[in-house]
């Protein structure tokens, strides 16, 4: 069964078709291109399908396309319009990415801590990436980049 | 995944119309368990009907200080709510404890009543499992089964029931409130879960085709409480064990206790032994040692699950004691 959607990815509208069991995950990548959100593990478990839906941070491949009617949505290709948001200028300099599969579901935790409180503590930071597995860095390094920016005001 | 139809309800009346009449039908709330299972092949649907556009999303007050979530509140909203977090404190607690902040914006408090087992062979087609295919045999006998329940259990099944939301919901005397096509009935969240026995297919009272509107709390008559849940690592991962305690303390001596158990039942485990015995004793580390275990006595672990015993009677131990400290500590 095909829908009609119509939908802001990035501050671009789109309308599109898509079957009912289209994930949202499959739908931006598959369909759209969109590559930069990842599937790693495909059942909420590793967080590297990351996006914002209405500024919330949800996990796309647990969400249909059909769900996203109407919204408004942020990915890691939104972060940076015209130059690199602060969280990834800060994930660079803090060394917070090594195999970078994680990173895009990282950097939309993150931003979505931010957009709620932009002086976090460090519990506060860990539980907002809880949801987002690295295998590669030890999550301290991402833990201080966050945490750099929360101070410079996000 | 699949194919299958997807229609949103636009009311609650013609959402339970619907589903009643149509098989391999099913509700879609935040989908976290739904399509993780279509997507696994353990639930098959033709149908997908959304609620999430209906109203039952509001947190309502009740008399006295008791408090009605709809069932379609989102696990994270509830869990800020202000309401929420100074009367039912061990609710916003068990809901914070449990999956990562992506899931409980998505995840609504029907869907987590409704969540199934973790059960590694329930989530494996190509297991035998008395749950998902009645009469296969139960590959967690055999295999892997640390996970899983020491109360509550049968022959046919011990599969853990995961949720930390319901455990709390338990010990707070909850009430369902369910629609279905004759009308509107309500049912203590105490007799909506079924144990497993020789049917452990059939997982609650609920009927196909009716709705959760909502769960009412009734008026708070303790002052203090905790969620202590126990698990592999500190966040992110399912209870090893947990406990939801809410006392009523006066000159040491308790007066009220309300007591569940998580992670160990094959149903959010309401501790009425416990209860009994700790309901006019004095708050003493004897007296929880005491309630703990008979509680714990009619536990029946697996060969890898042993642990489970003490790690519960430990945790509830500390979750009562830890309450009982604010009350103001020991006699
Ligand atoms: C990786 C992972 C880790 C997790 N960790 C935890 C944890 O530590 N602790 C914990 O407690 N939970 C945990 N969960 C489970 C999570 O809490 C549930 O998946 C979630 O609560 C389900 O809610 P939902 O709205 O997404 O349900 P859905 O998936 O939409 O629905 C689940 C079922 O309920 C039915 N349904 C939904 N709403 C209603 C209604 N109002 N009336 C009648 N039927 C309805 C649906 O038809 C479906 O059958 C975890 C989940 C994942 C994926």
């Amino acid at each position: 069964m095909q829908h009609k959607i119509l939908l802001t990815i990035n501050g671009e509208q789109y309308e599109n078709f898509v079957s009912s069991e289209r994930t949202l995950l499959d739908f931006l990548r598959d369909d759209l291109g969109i590559t930069g959100s990842k599937k790693g593990c495909d059942e909420g478990e590793c967080g590297a399908c990351t996006v914002l839906v209405d500024g919330i941070a949800v996990d796309s491949c647990l969400m249909l396309a059909v769900e996203a009617d109407g919204c408004e949505l942020l990915t890691v290709e939104g972060l940076n319009k015209s130059e690199l948001d602060p969280l990834q200028k800060a994930f660079i300099e803090h060394g917070a990415i090594q195999c970078g599969y994680c990173t895009p579901g990282m950097l939309l935790s993150a931003k979505a801590l931010l957009l709620e409180k932009n002086d976090p503590t460090d519990d506060e930071i860990k539980e907002a990436i809880a949801g987002n597995l690295c295998r590669c860095t030890g999550y301290l390094s991402i833990i201080d980049a966050i945490r750099s920016v929360a101070k410079g005001g996000g | 995944m699949k194919n299958f139809l997807y229609g949103r309800a636009s009311s609650t009346r013609a959402a339970v119309d619907f589903l009643s009449n149509r098989k391999n039908a099913f509700f879609l709330a935040g989908g976290t368990n739904l399509l993780d299972h279509l997507k696994l092949g353990v639930e098959y649907a033709e149908v997908l009907l959304d609620i999430e556009d209906l109203p039952e999303r509001e947190l309502t007050d009740l008399e006295e200080g008791g408090l009605r979530l709809g069932a379609l509140a989102l696990n994270s909203e509830v869990a800020a709510d202000a309401r929420v977090k100074s009367n039912f404190p061990m609710l916003a607690e068990a809901i914070l404890s449990g999956a990562s902040p992506q899931l409980r914006n998505m995840a609504t408090i029907g869907g987590n009543l409704l969540q199934r087992t973790r059960c590694s062979f329930f989530r494996d087609i190509h297991a035998p499992c008395n749950k998902r295919n009645p009469g296969s045999g139960c590959a967690a006998l055999e295999g892997a089964h640390r996970n899983h329940a020491i109360l509550g259990t049968s022959e046919d099944c011990f599969a853990t029931h995961p949720s930390d939301m319901d455990v709390a919901l338990a010990a707070l005397d909850a009430v369902l409130v369910i629609r279905g096509v004759t009308g509107e009935r309500r049912l203590p969240l105490e007799s909506f879960y079924l144990l497993p026995g020789d049917t452990p297919w059939r997982e609650t009272a609920l009927a196909h085709g009716e709705m959760i509107t909502a769960v009412e709390l009734p008026p708070p008559f303790f002052v203090h409480s905790i969620y202590l849940k126990v698990r592999e690592r500190a966040s992110f991962e399912f209870a090893l064990a947990a406990a939801a305690v809410a006392l009523e303390v006066r000159e040491g001596m308790i007066l009220a206790a309300r007591v569940a158990l998580g992670g160990v039942g094959t149903v959010p485990w309401r501790a009425r032994e416990a209860e009994r015995l700790l309901v006019g004793a004095f708050a003493t580390p004897e007296a929880f040692e005491v309630a703990a275990e008979a509680e714990l006595a009619a536990a029946l672990p697996h060969r890898d699950n042993f642990f489970k015993v003490e790690l519960a009677r430990r945790t509830l131990v500390r979750a009562l004691s830890e309450v009982a400290e604010k009350w103001g500590g020991f006699e």
